[in-house]
């Protein structure tokens, strides 16, 4: 029994990280303070309403975070167009026919869990797999719906020009009522994406040992050695580098 | 109710005709101006306005109502409003003010409809049921639907009041049973202002007629159709317990110390903070108090399906379709719970069936640990 060499291959972009854990924390941080300002806490103060401004933070944490959130996805969306091709808008496309391919074969192997007889390497994803980017085109939907309903809410107590662009949203939904209630149930969008989106990440680093994990840190996967070609121009290492 | 006499009156000669001095008028155009959120400087030209237009004739059709927008209007802060828009000046046809009634009120209605063709206002009170053919609400025998299409046809301009003729309201509830319509959805070719609100207050009315009098045109609207003067806030924006929300501070029950001392009721229900109206400002009965003020959460009466919307005592709404008292998060939990149980499944049933691959992963590793050379 022969193991297996992998080559270290830079899948995600150092932008691609970033945005990957500034959106978490996003998520996070606006999924926490939106269900405190769905059902605030009883709070025992005896302080005068002058002196206290605690409902008053949690929701500017609420916008900041949500400005944050907001900019951050134009910022993928940039980096989409000038990024490697594990950035790229094109690694979302769902079915063209490699993808198709790819498709059902995540289906098969991961979702429903029968065994290969005859493995190809080619069907191990590099970057996302397609069942996941599905998951990915679904979560940007997502956030957009999130950032419509919020920022329609948001509108009529902004006079900057950017919250002000939403204040349409209200009137299409028929009023606060209806963006509100999309808002809240999004939000539990929000939580189921983020529930299996961690266990699948999880599932593939214990299944596949590639680094799954971890590569949205350092942003490397291990690839099977075969399937990086050698060129003439190879990514030599200098013996002074003490990187392995 | 007028004649055809007082028609060439202005609005000023009747109120001077009234009794009123030329000070109450100017006061009255003071007040209005102000209701109608316009600078000190366009009073002139309200008073002016009132001194030199002719009156329009005004048909106010009832249709599936409460009749709570006229009992709204007619208790307007401003005598004026009653005595003279009301009362003696602009009416041509309301059936529960006028005098007239039967063939003869009906006589005069088609009079003035022929008269003034393409010139009148028509204001509309209720909801119109399209259901059963109209059958479900008729005046002098003949349905709502088919008396409002008619009035409608030479009018200048509709004002829809109330949530009945701008949203539905209580009729439209679910399963709204008589399949209650509000004007703007049967109406498409006539400028419509929506005055949403169970009722609306009573100065807001009397501001939107004086405007539509005094201007000749409609006010500003927003994207409902909503006069901007009197919608573009909500309730919450110019809530005076605004503060305590701020701060974090809510009532959590009605009986409790927090609710006796006047904290924010945001946690009891209060819709204030979607409700786009002038209770906080403008307020009711001549600027004594609004729901809130007097203990009780904003319901958001001038919101679209309010009804549908409760509960009225709780902050979350009910999600539709899942049973009573489900709202989002009750649903969310369950949810989130299904699915965080099918991902253990899924969990073990992976280390369950990709054994071989992971032993034989496992024990790969373990010999290239064993073969290390240091
Ligand atoms: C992951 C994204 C987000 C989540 C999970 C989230 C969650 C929530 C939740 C649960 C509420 C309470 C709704 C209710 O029950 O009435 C809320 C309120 C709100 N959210 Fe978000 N939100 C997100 C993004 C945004 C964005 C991008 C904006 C844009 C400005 C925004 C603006 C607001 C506003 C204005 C409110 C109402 C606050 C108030 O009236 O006090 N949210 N959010
Ligand atoms: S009482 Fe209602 S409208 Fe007033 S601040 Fe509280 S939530 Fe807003």
């Amino acid at each position: 029994m022969k193991t297996r060499s992998f080559k270290r291959v830079l899948v995600w972009e150092l932008p691609v990280r970033v945005f990957h854990w500034v959106n978490t924390l996003c998520v996070l941080v606006l999924i926490l303070t939106g269900f405190i300002i769905a059902d605030p806490p009883a709070i025992l103060s005896n302080a005068e309403a002058t002196n206290l401004h605690s409902f008053g933070v949690v929701r500017f944490i609420h916008f900041t975070a949500a400005y944050i959130f907001f900019f951050n996805m134009i910022l993928r969306i940039y980096w989409s167009f000038v990024g490697n091709r594990f950035a790229s808008w094109k690694a979302f496309l769902p079915f063209t026919k490699k993808r198709w391919h790819n498709f059902k074969h995540v289906l098969k192997v991961d979702v429903l869990l029968k065994n290969e007889k005859e493995h190809d390497l080619k069907d191990i994803s590099i970057g996302h797999n397609s069942v996941a980017s599905l998951s990915y085109i679904a979560l940007f939907l997502l956030a957009l719906l999130q950032i419509i309903t919020g920022f329609g809410l948001y509108a009529d107590t902004s006079t900057w020009w950017l919250p002000r662009l939403f204040t349409w949203v209200s009137p299409l939904f028929g009023g606060d009522f209806a963006v509100r209630q999309i808002h809240h149930i999004a939000m539990w969008g929000f939580i189921f994406f983020t529930l299996v989106h961690v266990y699948l990440v999880f599932y593939h680093d214990w299944l596949e040992g590639r680094g799954e994990v971890s590569s949205m840190f350092g942003g490397y996967k291990f690839v099977r050695d075969e399937r990086v070609v050698s060129k003439e121009k190879d990514a030599t290492v200098t013996a002074t580098e003490a990187d392995t | 109710m007028s004649t055809k006499k007082e028609v060439k009156e202005t609005y000023y000669e009747s109120i001077r005709k009234q009794g009123y001095s030329r000070r109450d008028f100017m006061k009255f155009a003071t007040y209005i101006a102000a209701y109608m959120g316009l600078e000190s400087s366009l009073v002139a030209q309200v008073a002016k306005s009132l001194e030199t237009t002719f009156r329009l004739p005004v048909i106010w059709e009832h249709f599936q109502e409460c009749t709570c927008c006229s009992e709204s209007f007619i208790r307007s802060d401003h005598p004026i409003v009653a005595d003279i828009i009301l009362d003696k000046i602009s009416l041509d046809y309301t059936l529960t003010l006028m005098a007239a009634s039967g063939h003869q009120a009906e006589a005069a209605k088609h009079a003035t409809m022929e008269k003034y063709n393409g010139e009148y206002i028509l204001c509309v009170e209720g909801s119109v049921p399209m259901g059963a053919d109209g059958n479900y609400c008729c005046i002098g025998g003949r349905s709502a639907k088919d008396i409002l299409i008619e009035a409608a046809a030479g009018a200048k301009a509709i004002i829809a009041w109330g949530s009945c003729a701008s949203n539905g309201c209580v009729q439209a509830a679910k399963p709204n049973p008589t399949d209650a319509t509000p004007i703007h959805k049967i109406i498409k070719n006539k400028p419509i202002i929506r005055v949403p609100g169970c009722p609306p207050i009573g100065e807001v009315m009397a501001g939107i007629i004086v405007h539509v009098v005094a201007f000749g045109r409609l006010p500003e609207l927003d994207r409902l159709g909503r006069p901007k003067a009197f919608y573009s806030k909500r309730v919450h924006d110019s809530c005076y317990r605004r503060p305590y929300y701020d701060a974090g501070l809510f009532a959590e029950t009605f009986d409790d110390q927090n609710a006796k001392d006047g904290y924010c009721l945001y946690k009891v229900g209060c819709k204030g903070p979607m409700t786009y109206n002038s209770c906080g400002t403008i307020k009711w009965n001549n600027g004594v108090s609004y729901p809130i003020q007097s203990g009780h959460g904003c319901i958001g009466c001038s919101e679209e399906e309010f009804w549908d919307n409760g509960p009225f005592y709780e902050r979350l709404t009910n999600l539709p379709g899942f049973g009573i008292e489900s709202n989002a998060d009750t649903v969310g939990k369950v949810a989130a719970g299904a699915l965080a149980g099918g991902i253990a499944v899924h969990a073990v049933a992976a280390n369950i069936a990709k054994r071989k691959q992971l032993k034989s992963r496992t024990s790969r590793g373990k010999i290239n640990e064993e073969n290390l050379s240091h």
